[in-house]
């Protein structure tokens, strides 16, 4: 197998259709919208960027949680989404807008390439092929030759988009919007495509690999489509931040991102794509939580932040090994399996466990490893 | 209410010191009360940059310092100062912050190239003063593009210059070579030489030698300038590799003269190369180097060790960084005098361009920092520095760029 067990998410519930999925989205867009007339702008600004960093979490869950594939270079991608959309920006004045569809593709081409070679490379061995992807992006963007487009370590400045049509909000109002919007439709796509046949393949791959080549599945083919779409999301996200923040800088790329990623996967709940949301408000949050909690041990603490951090990690990882969506799955199971026992009292021998549709525990299929 | 005398007097005060016509008096700025100014920062704590902390944390203690003598005309000062882990994104982030939430006056000493980059334009167009950036590039100190982006050190080609200058003065005949580091901050220096070493001098900068940060040593950049026959030996070089070019020319026997860019030339990295081969380096030079026991009786050192003896640790004194944080504070603290009591945004940012012969405790001898709505670059002078072994000394006149 390509992934350790002990990171393998709960198999049983990826391909099943999801029967609450319009109320789910109606009440994101609710409170996407609340949120957007009520917050201020610069809360708007950290929101937009838990969003982007969601879509970038969705598509590394889908190489890691569904594929069973660690990327630890997702960083690079959303490098090259973000340089990608700001030098169409600055250089070639494409629209915003246009740079999402565009960076989109050629990421999912990157992906693509990077991924064919790459993943004949099991387990370890590939992280550590993409680790060194994410450790090379900020020197490529550094490099002297590329300093015309890419503006060297001084980086390159973007306008932001402006508000269209004389709507009636502000900039950061607009764009948390145009977040919020991207971040739902990649949702929505993700969960298509995780329900469908190409999902299915992405999950017999990384449970069988054998049995699943025997049923016809192209492994190769499978795996680094999977890659590029990985990349695609990245590349969205990237382009998108690049929008937001109106700056571009080889340090904004460093390989801490790419671990940052992954660290919001883990802890958003591998295998979960609304997950995504938990492990993007981790990314964002906890490292000014962690900044505050030190600076009450006086201004001398100032090395503190990241102890903390660490402190929250773990905490997280022992309380939630399943991560935040798992955990919240097991407490509904449990409630409802309460309630069950409840109303069954009556029916003398009914067994309880025959009510909710999601066993209590993640169901970690024994697999052979190859 | 400020009464109408009061307001001429202001006025009348202002105009004495910048000499130039009656000012509009503005409202304060935002984070200003009867008692206290509130300003923030953004320092990389965590991250690829953090032996550059020291510099927020001295800053923060200084103004602390201050406000147990009683503030600057009746205000304390409050510095916030966040960690940005040397990320724009997150230096963008902590910016709004400061900005929109915590409603503070100006931004001081943010540090780094891509973070002042990052935050520049959003500073600009709001009008908020973004004063003396910790970062030596050029593109900060440009007051037609960016009227309300100040810079502090003097940059990197102004520092290339002198090299050039002190070259020409001493050495009329050398023949140069140059190892630089492939990216802004060595190709700042290449500039710079030639802006100085034009016509008939350009050909004294016979051989050319760059390196990627990438690379595991620059030895053979060495053996290469050494076998071109140079007699003089420039190293545009970060740490690491300074600390390796000063160690491998000494290895080669090279008897020639050697300058090393000032960002290399701490005590620390030239115990790395060596002792013996650092002998005779030559550096440009602003900040006192705090750890030679000749300046003990120095006046600015003695206010600097006594500074941190009771608001930092111990260790700090001997600290490039930390020094350089105090002369920054210091420089902050007197704009902030100068601008009596209309501390609006215009004000400030009008009073950080009047500075005249301002000197520093921390800062050697002759720096003086001059600005005016022309001039961002407050430094423009170094001075030449050789290394006789254990410490910096000067050796002739402050030399300007």
């Amino acid at each position: 197998m390509s992934v350790p067990a002990g990171i393998k998410p709960d198999i049983a519930r990826l391909p099943r259709r999801m029967p609450g999925r319009a109320p789910a989205f109606a009440a994101a867009l609710i409170i996407g919208l609340l949120l957007a007339f009520s917050a201020s702008g610069y809360h708007l600004f950290q929101y937009a960027q838990v969003l982007i960093y969601m879509i970038a979490l969705i598509g590394l869950n889908l190489l890691t949680g569904f594929n069973g594939s660690i990327s630890l270079g997702h960083g690079a991608f959303f490098a090259i989404g973000g340089y990608g959309a700001a030098i169409l920006m600055a250089h070639l004045s494409v629209p915003w807008w246009l740079t999402l569809p565009i960076m989109a593709g050629l990421c999912f081409i990157a992906g693509f390439g990077f991924g064919m070679p790459a993943l004949r490379l099991e387990g370890l061995y590939l992280a550590l092929a993409t680790f060194a992807l994410a450790i090379t992006m900020p020197g490529i963007l550094n490099y002297k030759r590329f300093d015309a487009f890419t503006g060297g370590t001084s980086g390159l400045q973007v306008d932001k988009p402006k508000v269209p049509l004389h709507l009636p909000i502000n900039q950061d109002q607009f764009l948390f919007l145009c977040c919020l919007a991207a971040a739902l439709v990649m949702l929505f796509i993700a969960q298509n495509l995780v329900s469908g046949r190409v999902g299915r393949a992405m999950v017999a791959l990384r449970d069988h690999p054998v049995a699943a080549q025997t049923m016809g599945i192209n492994s190769a083919m499978v795996k680094a489509t999977c890659f590029g779409i990985a990349a695609l999301y990245a590349g969205v996200a990237g382009a998108l931040d690049a929008a937001l923040v109106g700056f571009v800088a080889p340090d904004s790329y460093s390989v801490f991102l790419s671990l940052s990623l992954l660290v919001g996967m883990v802890v958003g709940g591998l295998g979960s794509l609304w997950g995504m949301l938990a492990g993007a408000i981790f990314i964002e949050f906890v490292p000014n939580l962690a900044d505050s909690f030190s600076d009450m041990f006086g201004e001398s603490a100032k090395a503190l932040p990241w102890a903390v951090y660490g402190v929250f990690l773990i905490a997280i990882l022992l309380l939630a090994p399943h991560g935040i969506a798992g955990a919240l799955r097991r407490l509904v199971t449990s409630v409802r399996d309460m309630m069950a026992k409840a109303s069954s009292r009556p029916a003398t021998e009914l067994p309880a466990i025959s009510v909710g549709n999601q066993p209590a525990e993640p169901n970690h299929r024994t697999t052979q490893g190859s | 209410m400020i009464s109408r005398r009061e307001l001429l007097a202001s006025g009348a005060a202002a105009s004495v010191a910048t000499g130039a016509s009656l000012p509009a008096l503005a409202a304060n700025a935002p984070g200003v009360t009867a008692t206290e100014i509130r300003i923030g920062q953004t320092m990389p704590y965590s991250g690829p940059a953090s032996a550059y902390g020291i510099i927020g944390r001295t800053e923060v203690a200084y103004f602390k310092m201050l406000n147990e003598k009683g503030g600057i005309n009746g205000r304390k000062i409050k510095l916030m100062s966040l960690d940005d882990g040397y990320s724009p994104p997150k230096a963008v982030e902590d910016i709004r912050r400061l900005v929109e939430q915590e409603k503070v006056a100006f931004i001081f000493q943010s540090l780094g190239t891509p973070s002042n980059a990052a935050i520049m334009k959003y500073l600009n167009n709001a009008k908020i003063p973004q004063l003396f950036v910790a970062t030596g590039a050029a593109i900060f100190s440009d007051p037609k593009k960016f009227p309300w982006t100040m810079g502090f050190n003097p940059n990197y080609q102004a520092e290339a210059a002198i090299y050039a200058k002190h070259i020409l003065a001493n050495h009329p005949k050398a023949k140069i070579g140059v190892l630089y580091q492939n990216d802004d901050f060595g190709q700042d220096y290449l500039v710079g030489l030639k802006s100085v070493l034009t016509g008939d001098k350009a050909g004294m900068i016979t051989k050319t030698v760059s390196y990627e940060v990438s690379e595991p040593t620059v030895d053979s950049q060495i053996v290469t300038l050494q076998g071109a026959g140079v007699d003089v030996m420039l190293f545009a070089a970060t740490p690491k590799f300074g600390a390796q070019a000063v160690h491998k020319s000494f290895a080669l026997g090279f008897k020639g003269v050697r300058y090393l860019s000032n960002v290399s030339a701490a005590f620390p990295i030239l115990k790395a190369a060596g002792l013996d081969a650092a002998k005779g380096l030559l550096t440009a030079a602003y900040v006192k180097d705090t750890s030679d026991p000749a300046l003990a009786k120095d006046p600015g050192y003695m206010e600097w060790a006594a500074f941190c003896n009771k608001y930092m640790d111990k260790n700090a004194i001997v600290d490039g960084n930390a020094a350089y944080g105090y002369a920054a504070a210091q420089t902050m603290a007197h704009v902030l005098k100068q601008c009596g009591n209309d501390l609006s945004r215009a004000n400030i940012l009008k009073q950080a361009q009047s500075l005249k012969d301002f000197t520093c405790a921390t800062l050697l001898p002759g720096i003086t920092l001059n600005t005016s709505p022309t001039n961002y670059s407050p430094i423009r002078a170094l001075q030449i520095q050789d290394f006789d072994g254990a410490h910096w000394k000067s050796a002739g006149e402050l030399i300007h760029s």
